[in-house]
């Protein structure tokens, strides 16, 4: 743990915190262009965040502890999520502190609390969402386990720098099973983040529902927190497929000139990931409910496959 | 030459009859194809008595005492069944069950199914074996859907379905066969000649082998009828018209386990354990169990005897799997008299359901009141595959079960067991239909039951004396069998 | 990591391909999806067999290539389009089981096939002799596929795609049959396709559909 490895460490979690509205913003301007309409710019989120901290917080009489504590733990959640996942460089200390299995358990971890919370209050609408909310992650939380399995033996390690140094150094060849992982991860991606196939994020339609559905009872701050940490789920799930399968640029040291070439070489490809989500976005349409486990059963058997395909071919 | 003839024959009789099928004429001309090919098979039965064991053609086919008299018996068979049919299938026509475009069908698949039949057994390349049976296949789908009844046509799926998809599995036991043989024999045709495999079967990997032998027995084992794979066989057997019934039943099934037979001779030269031989005795007891138990809750008269063919071809492939000179001599003359004696009892039921109107076996009553070649011809038929002595099935049922005692003894009660449930089911059945009142109606056209009364005598010379060279004949195949 | 030569790398992602159809199918509801896809498989294995022919310089298989293009792409597919159009085939599949666990029990299948293979990977000496484990997952596969579906279709379907896992079984491990063999089994893949085609009209007019419902009748009394 040296002086650099910590800048470099608070750098990447300062990028990530400040950066994660402006991924939403441009996927919302992307899709957008895509309908032929303006947009609201690449800052509404940031406007938005600021609108609902200087606002005063309503309560409702029978909320719990739970309820006014879920969006910081939320927060520093995705927040502990954005300095393990190494987008920007291999050497930061907290990267070593935990390995792949245990990020997953940490956005399981965040899940829980905000189903509890939406069901706090005690509305049909909040435990509707909650349902659907572990429905989903249920079903999504094995499918990503395989795929960093499959990432996993390829590297021989289960810790994500490690991974990435292995992934960004090898040499260009067709890994199919790699290839399954990634549509597969990309399945999830949508899954999680209640995009669209599997929700719509921009709806008002109560009873279709995912993500919005379970934050419906929160106001100012608390709000504020858990759309910048839903925010920042997107970013880190980003930051996780790019580590995966497309990791170079990521520096395997923490020199200042080099950071500073990670941060452009990631927003570039996160440009490009955010284009290609609205994209997707724009060319599905939202699947009824019950068709979700067969979208993330698909997810999850690719994933698998990749894995076999790995074990057998051994690409 | 002859084996040009025999395999030309029924070729050119198939694409024949599918252009001239139609006409009146065509069951006669029918008639002389299957004769011709007859007299053929004749022919190259006798100058591989003179010659021995013959690689014709380049390699391509190969006649051994086992395949020839399986020939012989294969045109034996095919022309009786087509001097059976034309009245049968007249009376048929008459009845309005048949079209004139149906005949037409019938005629050339009848040929054709003769042809490929004769492939298989005499081709020497495993893979054109594999091709032939699959022929055999589609060649009698068409046939047993010919009624167009909505039964009719769930056995010709069924037995489309199981039958091809126990095919594929045949074909992958090949593959597998190729694979091994490539290792020894180098690629390219020659590695599939079952008589080059014969002769380095020794080397041939084992494992890879008894995968083989798996998915051949598998595949080929569904064609034979075995249990639990024989779902197909009642019925095909029940629905198609009984010309068919009777060839599949005496040809299909004999060709089929002559195919398990040969890759059972491979995998016992490579693989040292008895595994081979212990699977065919399995299956071949359970198909003889289960066959004998389903046969009394059996109501239609074909599928009775459909169940029956299903016990004896159990039978025969439990002799095949105990092995030994005895056992192995008994399956082939088993073979033998199961196809005449089958086919003859397929030809009197045949003429007995026209002239009852019914397949129910409940309905069909005073066969030998009315009609007493026909009722004769059954009784003594169902006597004959009952195992009653004089009769040839009780020879070689009787060297079977003398093997079984002496090499399987804990076979021999389940088998006894068995063949004793199947003699109660068939005989009282075959009584009550035999004896008894019954109006029946009057056929236009005379049965032809010489057929019936031909096998049948030759089963019964064959149970009690066996010619010399017929003999030596099943030696020298049971001993190549091993 | 040693890395394979590119003909190797594209061969083993065909075979990935060829998994990914084959898993495709079995989640498909739609019928003219189905037989899209088994073309797809046809033309992959078609790809996958030129491959081997030019990297190990086996010409026949050449052959077998083109035969693979003329039958598993173009004429199967054409023929099974016809019957559709005149049989006016445009429902989707009911299954027997729901598709999630249909697609598990496939997983499960495919690691006993991935596991029975092995031995014999083992024992091959041609260069693509690592993806015999998924031909036989293929066959497998379609097997299953044809045994949970109840339009007579898409048993049919499953048949094929049960012939493209083979022969892609024969092609990985031996480097095809011999030419005999392979015209042979193409001429009864042919044959058995026309008289399905033949028969599906007959249970069409018997029945007014192709809904296998209908054929179980025959049961044991």
């Amino acid at each position: 743990m040296n002086a650099t490895g910590l800048v470099s460490q608070l750098a990447e979690i300062l990028v990530a915190v400040a950066a994660a509205p402006l991924l939403m913003g441009w996927v919302g301007q992307c899709r957008a262009w895509l309908s032929n309409r303006s947009g609201a710019g690449l800052l509404q989120p940031y406007r938005m965040l600021r609108k609902l901290f200087q606002k005063d917080a309503v309560i409702a009489h029978n909320a719990s502890t739970l309820f006014r504590f879920v969006p910081y733990l939320q927060f520093a959640t995705m927040a502990l999520a954005a300095a393990i996942i190494p987008s920007l460089s291999t050497d930061m200390p907290f990267t070593r502190a935990a390995d792949a299995i245990a990020l997953v358990g940490l956005f399981a971890l965040a899940r829980v609390f905000i189903s509890l919370a939406a069901m706090d209050i005690g509305t049909s609408f909040g435990t509707l969402g909650a349902r659907r909310e572990m429905l989903v992650g249920f079903l999504a939380e094995p499918a990503l386990l395989m795929v960093f399995f499959t990432a996993s033996l390829i590297s021989a390690s289960t810790s994500l720098p490690t991974i990435v140094d292995t992934l960004a150094h090898r040499e260009l060849a067709i890994y199919p099973s790699l290839a399954f992982a990634a549509i597969a991860f990309l399945m999830v991606l949508l899954a999680e983040n209640a995009r669209i196939p599997i929700d719509n994020p921009s709806t008002h339609l109560e009873l279709t529902m995912i993500h919005e559905a379970m934050v419906l009872e929160y106001s100012a701050r608390h709000l504020a927190l858990i759309e910048w940490s839903a925010a920042l789920k997107l970013f880190n799930y980003a930051c996780i497929g790019i580590a995966l399968f497309l990791p170079w640029g990521i520096i395997p040291d923490s020199d200042p000139v080099g950071l500073l070439r990670a941060v452009v070489v990631l927003a570039l490809k996160l440009g490009a990931f955010g284009f290609g989500l609205a994209l997707i976005e724009t060319l599905s349409a939202k699947m009824r409910i019950f068709r979700a486990p067969e979208f993330l059963g698909t997810a999850f058997m690719l994933a698998v496959l990749g894995m076999l395909v790995r074990l057998l071919l051994g690409s | 030459m002859e084996l040009l003839v025999l395999l030309g024959i029924p070729l050119l009789g198939g694409l024949l009859l599918g252009l001239v099928g139609s006409r009146p004429y065509a069951a006669e001309l029918n008639v002389a194809v299957s004769l011709c090919t007859f007299a053929a098979g004749i022919a190259l039965t006798l100058r591989v008595i003179a010659q021995g064991p013959m690689l014709v053609w380049d390699e391509l086919f190969f006649i051994d005492p086992f395949n020839v008299f399986l020939v012989a018996l294969t045109s034996l068979v095919g022309f009786t069944t087509s001097v059976f049919s034309r009245p049968y299938m007249r009376i048929e026509q008459h009845h309005g069950r048949l079209t004139a475009g149906r005949l037409r069908l019938y005629h050339a698949m009848f040929q054709l199914f003769m042809f490929t039949m004769l492939l298989a057994l005499l081709t020497n390349n495993m893979g054109i074996l594999w091709v032939a049976m699959e022929a055999a296949t589609l060649t009698t789908v068409l046939l047993v859907s010919l009624y167009r009844t909505p039964a009719s046509l769930e056995a010709a799926w069924k037995y489309f379905i199981l039958c091809g998809v126990g095919i594929a599995q045949a074909l992958f036991g090949t593959i597998l066969l190729y694979f091994a043989a490539e290792k020894i024999l180098g690629a390219g045709g020659n590695a599939l000649l079952w008589t080059h495999l014969y002769e380095v079967k020794g080397q041939l990997e084992p494992t890879v082998l008894t995968l083989a032998f798996i998915f051949l027995l598998v595949g080929y084992g569904t064609k034979v009828g075995l249990a639990p794979l024989h779902n197909w066989l009642p019925d095909a057997h029940a629905e198609g018209p009984t010309p068919v019934s009777a060839v599949l039943s005496g040809l299909l099934l004999n060709v089929a386990l002559y195919a398990v037979v040969r890759c059972k001779v491979l995998v016992e030269g490579s693989v040292k354990s008895d595994l081979a031989g212990h699977l065919l005795m399995g299956f071949g007891l359970l198909s003889v169990v289960l066959a004998a138990f389903f046969l009394w809750r059996q109501k239609d008269i074909k599928r009775l005897f459909a169940y029956s063919s299903i016990e004896h071809m159990g039978i025969m492939t439990f002799a095949f799997g105990m092995g030994g000179p005895v056992a192995n001599f008994a399956a082939l003359l088993h073979m033998t008299v199961h196809s005449l004696t089958k086919s003859a009892i397929f030809f009197a039921v045949g003429h007995a359901t026209q002239k009852a109107g019914t397949q129910v076996m409940d309905d069909i009553r005073g066969l030998l009141a009315l009609s007493p070649t026909v009722g004769w011809g059954l009784m003594l038929g169902s006597l004959a595959i009952l195992g009653m002595p004089p009769f040839g099935v009780f020879a070689s049922e009787f060297l079977v079960l003398t093997t079984a005692m002496k090499q399987q003894p804990w076979a021999t009660p389940i088998l006894l067991l068995a063949l004793g449930v199947a003699f109660a089911a068939i005989f009282t059945r075959v009584q009550q239909m035999v004896f008894g009142e019954a109006t029946l109606k009057r056929l236009p056209e005379s049965p032809a039951l010489l057929p019936v009364f031909t096998h049948l005598a030759i089963v019964l010379a064959l149970g009690l004396y066996i010619p010399p060279y017929l003999a030596e004949w099943f030696r020298l195949a049971a001993r190549l069998i091993g | 990591m040693q890395i394979l030569p590119l003909s190797s790398q594209l061969i083993y992602l065909c075979a990935a391909v060829m998994l990914l159809l084959s898993f495709a199918m079995i989640a498909q509801r739609r019928v003219l999806t189905l037989v899209n896809l088994l073309a797809m498989q046809g033309a992959t294995l078609c790809v996958s067999t030129v491959l081997v022919a030019w990297s190990t310089g086996q010409h026949h298989l050449y052959y077998s290539a083109a035969l693979t293009l003329a039958l598993k792409v173009v004429g199967l597919p054409w023929i099974l389009y016809r019957l559709i159009r005149r049989l006016d085939v445009r429902w989707e599949t009911e299954t027997l089981i729901n598709i999630p666990t249909t697609m598990l029990i496939g997983i499960v299948l495919v690691i006993f096939c991935f596991g029975s293979a092995q031995p014999i990977s083992e024992l091959a000496s041609t260069i693509n002799r690592n993806t015999l484990g998924i031909a036989l997952a293929v066959v497998m596969l379609a097997f299953m596929m044809m045994i949970t579906r109840r339009k007579a279709l898409t048993q049919v379907v499953g048949f094929l795609a049960m012939e493209n896992g083979l022969f892609f079984a024969a092609t990985s491990a031996t480097y095809g049959m011999p030419m005999v063999v392979e015209l042979g089994v193409a001429l009864d893949v042919l044959v058995a396709m026309l008289i399905l085609g033949i028969f599906f009209f007959q249970i069409r007019e018997q029945f007014d559909s192709l809904d296998l419902h209908h054929l179980e009748s025959l049961k044991e009394e």
